[in-house]
């Protein structure tokens, strides 16, 4: 769509460039011009204004209010949903949740989704049905993944339980989901299973385009494949790595469904994040308000950490690309 | 190509005006229509499966035949659904005409945004008939819903493994409970299920014990005054930590969920993998849609009460629970409440009782519930001297939301009975 937008645009100008000298029936030009850029834009920027503005600025005024979900927002509080939202423990621990994931997440995946995409890219036997393997957990449905996993984590009964009794191990005596300091890794556990294949498919394309000339170069000066790893693949990854890095970020900051199916947030409010917090916030307890005040610091912080990251690390490869 | 998107924007631009026009002329319609004596009333409930909702349809047309001129259009749906439906109607202000509300403060909240139609005056017979449970459903004195089906919370016990545990009697002290509990922990049964992931089943535990170890009128007190600080409500949270501390609980109780599923608090139960479950008089049914052969655990169904703690000062055989109401919208038409008094009139409660939807309210139809352990439940609602209503209900979303959560936490062994009250305290001070 926007794409679309551009090239119109792109040729009206150098369409107006020629017409300029006309005068008058230029000017007449420049208005069609602008009502064919209108006509192009606003479907898409109608869409954009009812679905992300509107939503925004809703959120952003009912932070203002004191607002129970019905009847007109009249209690005007100003900034104190904002006060009570920062210093309640519990966003503050869900913060830290969120952060824990987003490094847990990144640190878990990266290693491990190279050294899979490193082996899944040597010819072998099975190699597309190892690699669907791998990608299935992805293309699952979030929800359906919670409700498997929550089953198979049950104490006592569930499979997972079973297996470590047979081999007379132990799991924690409320499980792992039931124990407050083992959940929050429990769901990293899960997460990672989920979102692996994710890492695998982006880095297994990211190796498709390193040059097939220099691992030939490498091996006529004798390099093993540890240094071809270390010196070619890896740091011609990198573009790839970085974005997925950002996208891996992004969606641990915003964790919601998996959490909320897996724990609720607890137990003992040791799995919450900022999202599970706004929604049982708003819709369990009917404080719109301070939903609303998270909310907009959620965005706040994903909206810095989105900046900070595109600053600091993703603009290295547009300069790449620039040069 | 150009003419196309013309033509496509232009449609869009006509529909979203229509929408936008539409909602305007829907709502003002509905105002027009309500101030009529007869006409459509819209009545939601939620009996949207078999004897039930052919029950209700039934009511609707008896009530239709009655008053010629009058349609009732019937919305049934799942119980979940309703009430997502219905905070986008109150929020949109197009509610139905007859819906259901479950009292406290939840009821309280919508009565101060003008949504119900105060019933004390032309409903006045009926409010007479339900005395008894009026009070959850009144606000200022007036009432505001006609509570069609009240049950109790008590302990719904697997009678063939108290058998095997050589429990011969059920235990009316905490005492007694607590012995109950050893020794099905002696037999290797493991006691009781709770759902605290829903945290709401956790909380109804520290909620008797506030109904055993307050008097009524110290919870009225503290509700009205916001002031939390009378002993008794620390006292509750004590008996809670005794309660814990004989660990009579499933494995991983603290993200058990309450209903749904095999390994839910209601599936354990329903299985004979644990002994018993503090629950509502629903129990029977979701126990009977979680097992495969739809009995639940049938002919080993039992029930008791909640029982007493040595040197309560709450009223002796008070019971807890809560139900549904009818209550009529503030511009709904006068036939509407006609219509909501004839749910709760003899003839309609009778049939309600006789196919177990529930716990009538109205005395006259007592008599027709068939199920056996709902019948003793009923005994006991009954006999009671008081019913307090849940207090999440009764403290309304925002401080129930705050008390129950602090409650799992104490489950979780993360708070003190204190910082239970000082949760409350001061979710109930922000809430003012």
């Amino acid at each position: 769509m926007t794409d679309t937008v551009v090239r119109s645009a792109d040729r009206a100008r150098a369409r107006s460039a020629d017409r300029r000298p006309e005068g008058r029936r230029g000017r007449a030009g420049v208005w069609r011009q602008r009502a064919e850029i209108a006509l192009f834009v606003t479907p898409a920027l109608a869409l954009l204004v009812a679905f992300i503005v509107v939503p925004i600025a809703t959120a952003v005024q009912m932070s203002l209010y004191r607002w129970k979900g019905f009847g007109p927002m009249v209690d005007f509080v100003g900034l104190r949903n904002y006060v009570s939202v920062l210093t309640n423990e519990v966003f503050t621990d869900a913060v830290v949740h969120n952060l824990i994931i987003v490094a847990g997440s990144i640190l878990l995946q990266l290693p491990l989704g190279l050294a899979i995409a490193l082996l899944l890219n040597r010819k072998m036997w099975g190699q597309g049905l190892l690699r669907t393997i791998i990608f299935v957990p992805y293309v699952l449905a979030e929800v359906i993944a919670g409700v498997v996993w929550f089953q198979l984590l049950q104490p006592q009964y569930g499979v997972i339980d079973t297996m470590l009794a047979g081999v007379g191990l132990h799991g924690p005596e409320q499980g792992f989901l039931g124990t407050p300091e083992y959940a929050l890794w429990t769901v990293l556990v899960v997460l990672t299973w989920k979102y692996l294949g994710l890492a695998v498919i982006l880095f297994l394309a990211g190796l498709q385009g390193v040059p097939d000339e220099l691992y030939e170069a490498a091996q006529l000066d004798g390099a093993t494949w540890w240094q071809v790893q270390r010196r070619i693949t890896i740091p011609l990854l990198g573009p790839t790595m970085r974005t997925w890095g950002f996208l891996s970020m992004i969606g641990s900051l915003q964790l919601f469904d998996m959490v909320w199916i897996l724990t609720g947030g607890g137990p003992a409010n040791a799995t919450t994040t900022m999202a599970t917090f706004l929604v049982n916030e708003g819709t369990k307890r009917q404080n719109f308000g301070i939903a609303g005040a998270a909310s907009v610091v959620l965005f706040v912080i994903a909206l810095v950490l989105a900046l900070a990251y595109q600053k600091f690390i993703l603009s290295r490869d547009s300069k790449e690309g620039g040069r | 190509m150009r003419g196309a998107t013309a033509v496509a924007l232009g449609t869009t631009v006509a529909l979203l005006g229509a929408a936008c026009a539409g909602q305007g002329t829907g709502s003002q319609g509905g105002g027009d229509e309500s101030s009529a004596d007869t006409g459509t009333i819209t009545w939601w409930h939620n009996s949207n499966t078999g004897e039930g909702k052919e029950y209700y349809d039934q009511v609707a047309a008896d009530f239709e035949k009655d008053h010629p001129g009058t349609t009732v259009e019937v919305s049934a749906m799942a119980h979940e659904d309703m009430l997502t439906k219905l905070d986008a109607a109150f929020q949109s202000g197009d509610a139905p005409d007859v819906f259901m509300e479950r009292g406290g403060g939840e009821l309280a909240d919508h009565v101060e945004a003008g949504l119900l139609k105060d019933l004390s005056e032309p409903a006045a017979d009926t409010v007479d008939t339900l005395g008894a449970y009026m009070p959850g459903f009144q606000v200022d004195g007036a009432s505001y819903a006609l509570p069609f089906s009240i049950g109790v919370v008590g302990f719904w016990y697997n009678k063939s493994l108290f058998e095997e545990a050589g429990i011969t009697e059920t235990p009316t002290t905490m005492d007694e409970l607590y012995d109950v509990v050893d020794k099905l922990k002696a037999a290797g049964i493991t006691p009781a299920s709770v759902g605290a992931g829903d945290k709401w089943p956790a909380a109804h535990y520290w909620y008797y014990n506030v109904v055993r170890q307050c008097a009524a009128d110290t919870l009225d007190a503290a509700i009205a005054d916001v002031d939390y600080s009378d002993p008794c409500f620390v006292k509750a949270g004590e008996t809670l930590d005794d309660t814990l501390a004989t660990e009579p609980f499933n494995k991983g109780f603290l993200t058990t969920a309450s209903q749904t599923g095999p390994t839910s608090a209601s599936g354990l139960l329903a299985s004979g993998k644990v002994a018993m479950e503090l629950a509502g008089h629903w129990e029977p049914g979701v126990m009977q849609g979680l097992t495969e052969d739809g009995e639940g655990l049938g002919e080993d169904t039992g029930w008791f009460p909640y029982p007493s703690i040595d040197g309560q000062q709450g009223t002796e055989g008070a019971q807890m629970g809560g139900g549904d109401a009818w209550a009529v919208s503030q511009d709904a038409p006068d036939v509407a409440v006609e219509f909501a008094q004839y749910l709760l009139s003899d003839e309609v409660q009778q049939g309600f009782a006789e196919r177990d939807m529930g716990l009538p309210t109205n005395p006259t139809a007592s008599a027709s519930v068939s199920d056996p352990s709902l019948a003793e439940l009923l005994e006991v609602r009954d006999s009671a001297p008081e019913i307090q209503l849940y207090l999440d209900t009764l403290l309304g979303a925002s401080v129930g939301g705050a008390m129950n959560d602090a409650i799992a936490l104490q489950f979780a062994g993360k708070a003190t009975p204190q910082d239970v009250v000082d949760a409350v305290q001061s979710a109930a001070e922000a809430d003012q």
